[in-house]
């Protein structure tokens, strides 16, 4: 993003320097940490930036508290062309019949998976699992153990041995962990036809499909044992760090985003790692492709000293040479629909067309936009955390989740529909 | 007779004048917080728009809300066992530390030290400590011949955990024990030992009454603080208070209720109703100090 201010801050002065009587724009653009809730306040304080950043999933929540300019009036004035956008992304920053966000640097997520592992345990890293049957078969493959024979010898033996005591043997790679990484953890519903949300206002958890994704999830934890995962997953070092469980060869397949090129070239050079679509469910082809889609996106805050300018900023920070140069210095893709050669040409990770292609498909799903997303996802971490630890059912505990969620978008709605009468 | 009225009226000014920094930063900082969160308690409030006034709704939610009461119940375990945990170490540290030994100085400093790790710090090298698999804890108990849990990732350890973090922070307390060791006037001992006193008897008979003020500053302090218990939770397990919520604390809870879903209405009958319960835990406290501490006085 530096780049691109850079160049907008030069090409304003240059303005300057051929029309006397035009005032320069100077965009200044400052880093903070905890941004949702420092935006908050400053937004709250009436001090907010001119502009901001944001991730598109806190659009809905702001929206509907009235922290955003809507986007439409100042799109209408220029003649913005909605058809340069991957709809997918433009759709992020809409809400409630308002436009509050425009997308910069859209993500999407993929199957990643370890050659060098996929070749020790005779898989073929030319045929990655396309069904999530198939993904279960290979992850008993790639699940690797130290064993302790009664002589007191150690062997290293793959599968899940659950006919070798617990005490008598020690994790030593796992094929696949859905909890590895955790940030998905709300969402393994989607990649079985599930959807989180029914509409605007019926929360579905409890469905059907969201309730089979879990049962998925469980059956790892019945497969390698609860605590076997917890130990194990400890050992891991933060995503950021050569201890990453898939960087360090731990878990041989994982679903990661665009972004996993950047971590494996700074902790992990020479990781031989290959892409592929996320499986789906083998009677489902349909949801084949199925992809997590979501975007940094620029936004004007309400009561921004300078809209005019702050939207300026973000066409020119729209236009495809400048999204081309954001998006490859972040190594992601871009947003729009048009793609240069030489941004081809130039892109480093040798996967970056097949996560495009993710984005573009029609299984390309992203976070519900609902003001209540942040209480929504505390509560289906829990779930998650009953549900690997097999303390609850999915059944039980995404009907609690379908409950509780309903009743706070329901007193959310009662809120909204108070202050709009007042 | 009014040179002396005169006299007490620029004793007051001058009195108030030198008070007034410190009535502006609590009227500023405290009283007027105070009474907006009150009124913000009985008031829908996200605070990007005006509040609305609903009443004591958000009370009567709280009442029925799970989550309020089970972070509640986490902060209730967290302040129970470091105040007592805390109290049982300090004091037996600072007993151990007021005997006449060599290099006495280096062994205080090195009890004091911890206390001066800020909370971040600690949590994180804890969070190296409670490691399941290579942490230096569970190496340790593995050559015991035990095997340790995954503490933190573990629901029916990570709060124990943090209690024993919190412990690990007593050089504080220790101090202040300390010092009031050595206030405990020599001749007592003397007298108690002229009778046949043993160890115990002059640390339950002696010690113990002598510096059950201390102990009861102590113990206020340590409370308080325990209900505020939020950075080792949010640093080491996650602000949703993870595993199965065993380490949601009470304050961890209201910041993501305020801050994350903006419902600081809501946030500040939480912050009323903790408010509330530190105000009665320190009335208790001193009612029972009325009848064990003794002012040497």
């Amino acid at each position: 993003m530096d780049a691109v201010v850079a160049d907008f801050n030069a090409l304003e002065l240059a303005h300057a320097k051929s029309d006397p009587g035009y005032v320069p724009i100077e965009v200044e653009k400052v880093t903070i940490s905890k941004l949702e809730q420092k935006l908050l306040i400053a937004i709250a304080g009436g001090n907010p930036p001119d502009l901001a950043g944001n991730y598109s999933f806190a659009v809905a929540a702001y929206a509907d508290h009235g922290a955003l300019s809507d986007l439409r009036p100042l799109m209408a004035q220029s003649n913005f062309d909605r058809s340069r956008y991957i709809e997918h992304f433009l759709r992020l920053g809409e809400y409630r019949g308002g436009t509050w966000a425009l997308p910069i640097a859209p993500a999407s997520t993929a199957l990643v998976f370890n050659k060098r592992l996929f070749n020790e345990a005779g898989l073929d890293p030319a045929r990655p699992p396309t069904t999530i049957e198939e993904l279960d078969a290979y992850a008993e493959k790639l699940t690797k153990w130290e064993v302790t024979l009664p002589s007191g010898d150690k062997r290293v033996e793959s599968g899940y041995l659950p006919q070798v005591p617990a005490a008598q043997k020690r994790l030593l790679q796992a094929g696949f962990l859905p909890n590895e990484p955790h940030w998905w953890m709300f969402g393994w519903g989607d990649f079985f036809g599930g959807q989180l949300l029914d509409g605007s206002d019926r929360v579905s958890t409890a469905s059907a499909a969201n309730i089979r994704a879990f049962e998925w999830v469980a059956s790892y934890s019945r497969k390698l044992g609860v605590d076997v995962i917890k130990r194990f997953r400890s050992g891991f070092g933060s995503s950021s760090s050569p201890q990453n469980a898939f960087l360090s060869g731990k878990v041989a397949m994982e679903m990661q985003g665009v972004w996993i090129y950047n971590s494996v070239e700074k902790y992990a050079p020479g990781l031989a790692w290959a892409a592929a679509p996320f499986p789906h469910p083998a009677d489902h082809p349909e949801l084949a492709g199925t992809t997590r889609a979501d975007a940094d996106v620029l936004m004007i805050p309400k009561g921004s000293a300078h809209p005019g300018e702050a939207w300026q900023f973000i066409q020119f920070a729209s236009t495809q040479a400048a999204l081309e140069k954001l998006c490859l210095a972040q190594q992601k893709f871009t947003p729009l629909n048009d793609v240069s050669d030489g941004f081809w040409s130039a892109h480093p990770n040798p996967s970056i067309r097949l996560f495009r292609e993710l984005a573009l498909g029609k299984n390309a799903v992203s976070i519900p936009r609902t003001e209540v997303w942040n209480e929504y996802n505390r509560e289906l971490g829990n779930a998650a955390d009953l549900i690997q630890n097999l303390k609850q059912t999915p059944a039980i505990a995404l009907a609690d989740v379908q409950t509780k969620m309903q009743a706070a978008l329901d007193r959310d709605r009662k809120i909204l529909a108070r202050r709009q009468a007042q | 007779m009014s040179r002396a009225n005169s006299l007490s009226r620029a004793n007051r000014r001058n009195g108030l004048l030198f008070c007034l920094p410190w009535l502006i930063g609590l009227t500023v900082f405290l009283i007027y917080p105070l009474c907006a969160a009150f009124y913000y308690s009985l008031c829908d409030y996200s605070v990007l728009l005006p509040p609305v006034f609903i009443g004591f709704d958000n009370y009567l939610d709280l009442a029925k809300d799970p989550l309020f009461w089970k972070s509640l119940g986490n902060t209730a375990y967290f302040a129970a066992g470091s105040v007592s945990l805390g109290l049982l170490v300090s004091l037996s540290l600072a007993l151990l530390l007021n005997s006449k030994v060599k290099a006495l100085g280096v062994y205080r400093t090195i009890f004091f030290l911890p206390s001066l790790m800020p909370v971040v710090a600690s949590s994180i090298l804890w969070m190296w400590m409670y490691n399941g698999q290579s942490g230096l804890i569970n190496t340790g108990l593995r050559a015991l011949g035990i095997s340790g849990p995954a503490w933190l990732a573990d629901p029916i350890w990570a709060k124990p955990a943090i209690v024993i973090m919190a412990v690990w922070g007593a050089g504080n307390a220790m101090v202040v024990y300390l010092a009031g060791l050595q206030d405990v006037p020599a001749s007592l001992y003397e007298a108690a030992l002229i009778d046949g006193a043993g160890f115990f008897q002059r640390l339950i008979h002696v010690t113990i009454p002598m510096i059950s003020p201390v102990i009861y500053f102590n113990v206020v302090l340590s409370l308080i603080s325990g209900f505020q218990a939020f950075t080792q939770a949010f640093i080491m397990t996650g602000s949703t208070g993870a595993p199965e919520r065993s380490t949601l604390f009470y304050v961890l809870n209201l910041y993501n209720v305020g801050f994350q879903d903006l419902r600081m209405g809501y946030a500040s009958a939480m912050a009323w109703v903790l408010f509330v319960i530190i105000l009665l835990l320190t009335w208790a406290a001193t009612k029972l100090s009325q009848r064990f501490v003794t002012y040497d006085r």
